[in-house]
This record gives structure tokens, C-alpha cells and sequence, in this order.
């Protein structure tokens, strides 16, 4: 099979996004790079980066799986919560 | 139970397995049941490796499987230690799998299988409330006595909680702990078209059934976790599950090892021409009995995943089960305390007496040391090395002579592990069984 992009596997699934209100706040100044590793390498949507030392965030494509509160709740992870009712992904398929 | 009049009899927040179990329960026993469900339909929020057995959903709704929207029966199993560039497989085929329903394991989708279980709900005269998040539990002295979701309140008897992994309600009541690295997994999945026909051709199957193959090593490079195929009607599901307290044991992410594990020589033919159709993330109680939480309070009940009821053997994964017998079991403790016109944790204890004479809590207390030695770097790297060693050993021919069958085992051994190591090893695996 063809590799896809994490974008491309992305947009193969079903969001609604809520772009006022994000359900994750990240500190991005958090400067412990064993920390920003560890949520690079696990978020399954890729949505932490951290490219020449520069660390960024998105939440738009957050598959909710609750990984990075686990990992690094009060540290890089400020805030979590589930979005909003009827906001987020939706499996089509599950 | 409240001074203010009661919406419902009961408030269940989730629509997934256990939530969707309790509240048919319910509602065939008369009781006016608020189903609360975030995303826009009943399963869109969920998602599984994945192989439901059936077993405890046979006990609400019998031969559910006939009218039901399963993928695939499952009738083939197999188990795999993997290197980068071999595989040594169990496979196991029988007509004593899936021979009735009671034993019959089936592929399921979720956004598919939890929107049927709904509608059945629904059927039962359950109210499904879908696209609403619950945000807060309501607390009286004490009780709880209903929930919030954007300011407004909705009041009820008894509240069931059946909203999955991240159960952030149960957390806020202090029910549960935040949940930490070694508890949980986080899977990552993509649903890949091919067709029925070159599914059953490449898996070997006949129609409608189907393999359910796990697989240890090089999916995670030796880190704890494993790699998944199952076999849908015509998708199949292949995913990563990562242990959260292993991430950073290799550089590869979560990500790049699900498409490594596509590319691996023993999966890869499988997949040739697929097309993937979604992708999916989401976290796996792993920790089974000792992650367990306070399992009810004046009011409240917590069940399926929110309660960490699920097991994982290596060689078979269980949460869905247990799920469904959660919900089923709470409502039923739900309708003795709606009897006696009492809600209180006193009478609610009757769920956790009923959960403990059931197989969810003695499987969970069977294998309580399960969780253990899926900690053990020995199964996920040097095992399958090891055992990769040995069977080239077995296999390849070359011409040169051999040093036999039981001196080559004792230096595939002797190279990987030392005899202490070795004790300690079986020493684990005897705990764990």
C-alpha cells in the first residue's frame, strides 16, 4: 500500500470543529524536550510537533483519545476536556 | 434521592456498550431512562480493535447476532512474534470456535454495532439524547442527584456512568484517579477497503468468517504494546496499541510504527490495493483489576470502560464483554434499589456483589498478574528474537553442519538471556497464570 500522511489519513475522517473554543490547552514555553518527545511520539494524530526546536500544538484533527492528559496533565498538558456535544471527531466507522 | 421531581428515573451518560446495555435493561423494566450521548449518533465516539464476545450480550438480547450488524464471525485465531523481517505464527483453526452463540466471538465496528444497540434502546422506550455532553455531575448532601450539561440541570433517581476510558465525571466525584501512563494504551487504527471476496481469498476464509490475529515484537520495536488485524466484512482493521509508561522507548512514533507494521513482510501482502476509509485513536484500560475504581456511591454507579473492566491476555483482548455484563449488572442493581424506593451506595453495593459472582471480576482477579508481565521487556523484545533465532535455525538449510536442535535452543538462549534472568522470567509467567 501506497504510505499516506497523517494529514491524508486525517481527512479521511468525519470532524466537526468548534474553532473558538479549543478542549485542549498547552503550555507551549514548557521548554523539558523528554516531555515534548513523549507526546510526539505517542499522539496518534500527531497533533504536538516539535520541528528545529520549535514546539506547536493543534487540536484540529484531535482524535479525543485522552493520551496527552495521561502522559502530561499539569506539565506541558494545561488543560483537557472532552469538546463539546456533537463537536470533535465522528467515526463512521469505529 | 432529591427533593426536586426527578426528569428521569434514571440518567445514563454514555451510548456505548455498557450505557446502552443498562438502559435497555431498564427501560424493559419500566423505568423512564435519559440516555446521554456526546457524539452525533451512538458510537462515533468509539472505537475497538476489534472482536466482541458475545456472550454477555446473548443475555439481553438472545441470537442478537442474526439481526445485528456484525462484520465477521470469527473462526480463525493467530498470534505472531514478529522481527523486522520474520514472523513466527500460531495459528489456530477449529470448529470449537464460535460453534454457538454463547462461545461466538464476532469482528464489530463501533460507529456501526453501538448505533443498532441504540436503536434497540430506543426500542425499549430508552429517551437516546444524543450530541450532548454531559459536563458536571449534580451533588446534593452528598448524593448525587443528577447531571449538568451547559448550565442546565437534568434530575434523576440514579445516575450511571458509562462514559468510557477518560471518565472525567467519575474523576470529578474523586470515584476514580487520573489514570497514569502504566494503566492505559493508546491505539491507533485505520479501516482498510479491500473486498469480501479478497479478504476471504488472502485470509483463507469462507463467507462470513472471520481471523482475529495479534502480534507482539517488531509492531512497537520491543516496546509494550502489540500490533492487531481483524478481519471485517470488507474492511480490515490493523492497529498499534502502545503501553503510554513504554512511549520513548524507541524514537518511532505511534504513528510510524502503525505504518511500519503495514509494511512488515508477513502483513503487507494482505493489505496490497487496499484502501484506507478511516483512521482512529483511542485509549485501552489495561491494568485490569488494580485500576478498578469506587465502583458506586449514593446515587451513582460507574461501569465498562469508565470502571477499567478490561483484561489483556497477549493473546486475547477483552473490554466489550465486560462492558456489556457492567451495564446489564448495574441496571439490574439499579431496579433493586428502584424497588425498595432507596438509591442509596448502601443498596447500590448490590452492583458490586453482583459484578464480583460474575466472570467480570473473577477473570479480572484470574489474571491479575497479566498486567504485570505485559511489563516485561523480555516478552516484547527478546522473546521474539529469540524465538525468530531458533526457528531459522529449524528451518534454513545451508549445507553447513548444524550443531542440533537442543544445542542450538541453548545458545539462542544463552545469548539473550542469563540463567537468573531466565528464572526471574518464568517465575512471572508462572505468577501470571
Amino acid at each position: 500500500m501506497k504510505k499516506m500522511s497523517i494529514d491524508d489519513k486525517l481527512a479521511l475522517d468525519l470532524f466537526r470543529t468548534d474553532e473558538e473554543h479549543p478542549h485542549i490547552i498547552v503550555d507551549l514555553d514548557y521548554k523539558d524536550e523528554e516531555e515534548i518527545r513523549k507526546l510526539v511520539l505517542a499522539c496518534p494524530a500527531k497533533c504536538y510537533k516539535y520541528d528545529e526546536g520549535i514546539f506547536s500544538f493543534s487540536y484540529l484533527g484531535c482524535l479525543e483519545c485522552g493520551t496527552c492528559r495521561v502522559l502530561s496533565r499539569d506539565k506541558i498538558v494545561k488543560e483537557w476536556n472532552h469538546p463539546h456535544g456533537e463537536i470533535g471527531v465522528q467515526y463512521r466507522q469505529g | 434521592m432529591s427533593m426536586r421531581e426527578p426528569d428521569a428515573d434514571v440518567i445514563i451518560v454514555g451510548g456505548g456498550l455498557a450505557g446502552c446495555s443498562a438502559a435497555i435493561v431498564l427501560a424493559r423494566a419500566g423505568l423512564t431512562v435519559f440516555l446521554m450521548e456526546r457524539g452525533d449518533e451512538c458510537g462515533n465516539k468509539n472505537m475497538t480493535g476489534g472482536r466482541l464476545y458475545g456472550h454477555s450480550l446473548e443475555k439481553i438480547i438472545p441470537d442478537f447476532a442474526k439481526e445485528a450488524p456484525i462484520e465477521r464471525i470469527v473462526k480463525h485465531e493467530k498470534i505472531s512474534l514478529m522481527t523486522e523481517d520474520g514472523s513466527l505464527d500460531i495459528g489456530y483453526q477449529s470448529g470449537k470456535l464460535s460453534s454457538s452463540p454463547e462461545n461466538a466471538s464476532y469482528t464489530v465496528l463501533r460507529a456501526k454495532f453501538d448505533a443498532w444497540l441504540a436503536e434497540k434502546a430506543m426500542e425499549a422506550g430508552v429517551e437516546v439524547i444524543p450530541g450532548i455532553k454531559v459536563d458536571h455531575i449534580v451533588v446534593e448532601d452528598g448524593k448525587v442527584i443528577g447531571i449538568e450539561s451547559d448550565g442546565e440541570e437534568m434530575i434523576a433517581n440514579c445516575v450511571i456512568l458509562a462514559d468510557g476510558v477518560n471518565s472525567l465525571l467519575a474523576q470529578e466525584l474523586g470515584m476514580k484517579k487520573e489514570l497514569e501512563p502504566n494503566q492505559v494504551a493508546v491505539g491507533a487504527k485505520e479501516t482498510i477497503r479491500l473486498s469480501e471476496s479478497i479478504i476471504n481469498e488472502r485470509f483463507g476464509l469462507k463467507e462470513n468468517e472471520g481471523t482475529a490475529w495479534l502480534s507482539a515484537g517488531d509492531p512497537t520495536l520491543g516496546g509494550f504494546g502489540g500490533g492487531f488485524i481483524y478481519t471485517n466484512k470488507d474492511t480490515v482493521s490493523i492497529g498499534i496499541v502502545a503501553t503510554l509508561s513504554d512511549i520513548g522507548y524507541t524514537d518511532v512514533s505511534v504513528p510510524e510504527m502503525l505504518d511500519r507494521f503495514k509494511e512488515h513482510p508477513s502483513v503487507a501482502p494482505y493489505l496490497e490495493g487496499g484502501e484506507v476509509i478511516e483512521y482512529s485513536g483511542h485509549l485501552v484500560p489495561e491494568e485490569g483489576m488494580a485500576m478498578v475504581p469506587e465502583l458506586y456511591r449514593d446515587g451513582v454507579l460507574v461501569t465498562g470502560d469508565a470502571a477499567g473492566l478490561c483484561i489483556n491476555l497477549g493473546y486475547t483482548v477483552r473490554g466489550m464483554d465486560f462492558a456489556i455484563e457492567s451495564g446489564r449488572l448495574a441496571a439490574e442493581a439499579v431496579l433493586r434499589a428502584n424497588e425498595i424506593g432507596d438509591f442509596s451506595a448502601n443498596t447500590l453495593s448490590y452492583y458490586e456483589t453482583l459484578l464480583k459472582n460474575s466472570f467480570v471480576m473473577k477473570d479480572l482477579d484470574e489474571y491479575k498478574g497479566f498486567p504485570t508481565l505485559l511489563t516485561k521487556r523480555a516478552i516484547f523484545k527478546d522473546l521474539p528474537e529469540m524465538v525468530d533465532d531458533i526457528a531459522a535455525k529449524l528451518f534454513v538449510v545451508d549445507g553447513k553442519p548444524n550443531s542440533g536442535l537442543i544445542m542450538g535452543i541453548v545458545e539462542s538462549l544463552a545469548q539473550r538471556t542469563s540463567a537468573r534472568e531466565l528464572v526471574d522470567f518464568i517465575t512471572i509467567l508462572l505468577e501470571a497464570f
